[in-house]
């Protein structure tokens, strides 16, 4: 069990630093898509969501394009602050975030389009300014939903394999996550360490899957 | 309560189009708008209050400039200081009573927690005979409490005139006769001016000192 903990450890601070990226990034896009009428919108959902269909290793691909050092942003980095995300857990986390990003903004999307705008009409007159209507009204209006979408990124990101292998590699106790030791330890012959992993991301997972059904919007209503 | 509105507006919804145009005046501290449903009643207390926008034209309430498209005057609906009441009520779904009336009193990001008592607030839930229900939410009410619970939030504010969208129409007649006397009553005591829409001609007997009839976003008769 000494190899496992570490790995799950890292894993953890992986999924939950790329659920906190996607989840933030992915509530303010998905109020931006569904309030604001702008041409080539539905070009720019369709962009978003295509993380959720392309082979990991295409994104992983474009991450590298994006991040290594060579790149407009890759270079800045590590130029002015000495930051390189390639083959760092940091660059795990981005590549696990990009991946979870669909799951959290398509939810976010469709819960803030649930809001009855009346609601939001009546705050305003009842005297309150725009931010705090969304603070009061909007947000916990929408926040099963978001949160279940949350819940949905969060395993995906602590399943991801495909792009995070790209962009970060397998370095034990750096970028190992439990889906890339899975691999390894299967390569390498260890067949208990493998079941053990696998085991454990399995049990993980379905405990998150059955939180995110029970915050489901149809079954229980609102955030109270 | 003098009220004069001298307005335009247009909606298009696809083929549709519909307009309303009105140029009235009152100085009566009790007024009913009455007319049929689909007539522009309802598209007319949304821009006294500020929700939706006159395409021209000017709104002047008790001798404040509501709306004046010529001097680029358009107060925003926060800071009308209106009390309104919606047809189907609008109240918070994921606050309880008492926290749907305190709604009003706090301008901050957050909302009244459910153990704020503040004496206006509990005023009002005795008046309203709403006290026993402080603590359930809105679906658990009945319509009668629901519309008085909407009473309660928008006078807890002590508007400058209070606007009211078919306040009886979701009830059923024997409890539209106790709430007419109760708000009748209520408006009395306080003083408090009011317009009220409504498709029934009782309301309009029983409330319009002053009437204003529309049909197909025209006026049709006016008293006096």
């Amino acid at each position: 069990m000494d190899a496992v903990l570490p790995v799950m450890l890292l894993s953890l601070k992986v999924a939950l630093s790329a659920t906190l990226l996607a989840g933030l990034s992915g509530v303010g896009v998905g109020l931006l898509l569904a309030r604001a009428r702008f041409p080539g919108r539905d070009l720019l959902d369709a962009l978003l969501t295509l993380p959720m269909v392309l082979p990991p290793t295409v994104l992983g691909y474009y991450l590298l394009v994006l991040l290594g050092r060579n790149s407009l942003i890759g270079g800045w980095l590590q130029e002015h602050f000495g930051l390189s995300l390639i083959f760092t857990w940091q660059g795990a986390a981005i590549a696990a975030a990009a991946v979870a990003f669909p799951l959290v903004f398509k939810p976010a999307r469709a819960a803030f389009e649930a809001v009855d705008p009346q609601l939001e009409q009546a705050a305003r007159v009842l005297g309150l300014g725009a931010v705090a209507v969304f603070f009061r009204v909007t947000l916990p209006l929408a926040g099963r939903g978001i949160l279940a979408g949350g819940l949905l990124g969060f395993a995906r990101a602590l399943g991801e394999f495909g792009a995070t292998l790209m962009v970060a590699g397998s370095i034990p106790g750096q970028t190992q996550t439990l889906s890339i030791a899975i691999y390894e330890a299967v390569l390498a012959g260890q067949d208990a360490l493998a079941a053990n992993l696998v085991l454990i991301t399995s049990m993980t997972c379905l405990a998150v899957l059955l939180a995110a059904s029970w915050l489901a919007p149809a079954r229980t209503g609102v955030l109270r | 309560m003098s009220l004069h509105i001298d307005i335009d507006k247009t909606l298009q919804n696809g083929e549709r189009r519909f307009h309303l145009q009105l140029h009235w005046q009152t100085d009566a501290r009790r007024i009913a708008v009455f007319g049929p449903s689909g007539a522009g009643k309802s598209l007319l207390l949304r821009l006294i209050a500020g929700i939706d926008r006159p395409d021209r034209g000017c709104i002047e309430l008790d001798g404040r400039v509501l709306y004046d498209a010529g001097h680029g005057i358009n107060l925003p609906m926060h800071a009308r200081g209106l009390g309104y009441v919606f047809q189907d009520y609008a109240l918070f779904p994921h606050l309880n009573t008492r926290q749907n009336i305190t709604f009003g009193r706090y301008r901050g990001l957050a909302n009244p927690s459910r153990r704020v008592r503040d004496p206006a607030v509990e005023h009002w839930l005795e008046r309203l005979g709403l006290a026993g229900v402080a603590d359930l939410y809105p679906a658990q009410l009945s319509g009668g409490q629901r519309q008085r619970t909407a009473l309660a939030r928008a006078l807890v504010t002590q508007p400058r005139a209070l606007l009211l969208d078919e306040p009886f129409a979701a009830l059923d007649p024997a409890l539209q006769a106790d709430l007419r006397d109760e708000l009748d009553r209520l408006q009395q005591q306080l003083d408090v001016p009011m317009l009220l829409i409504s498709h029934d001609p009782e309301d309009a007997r029983r409330f319009g000192e002053a009437v204003l009839e529309i049909r197909n976003g025209q006026a049709t008769t006016r008293t006096p």
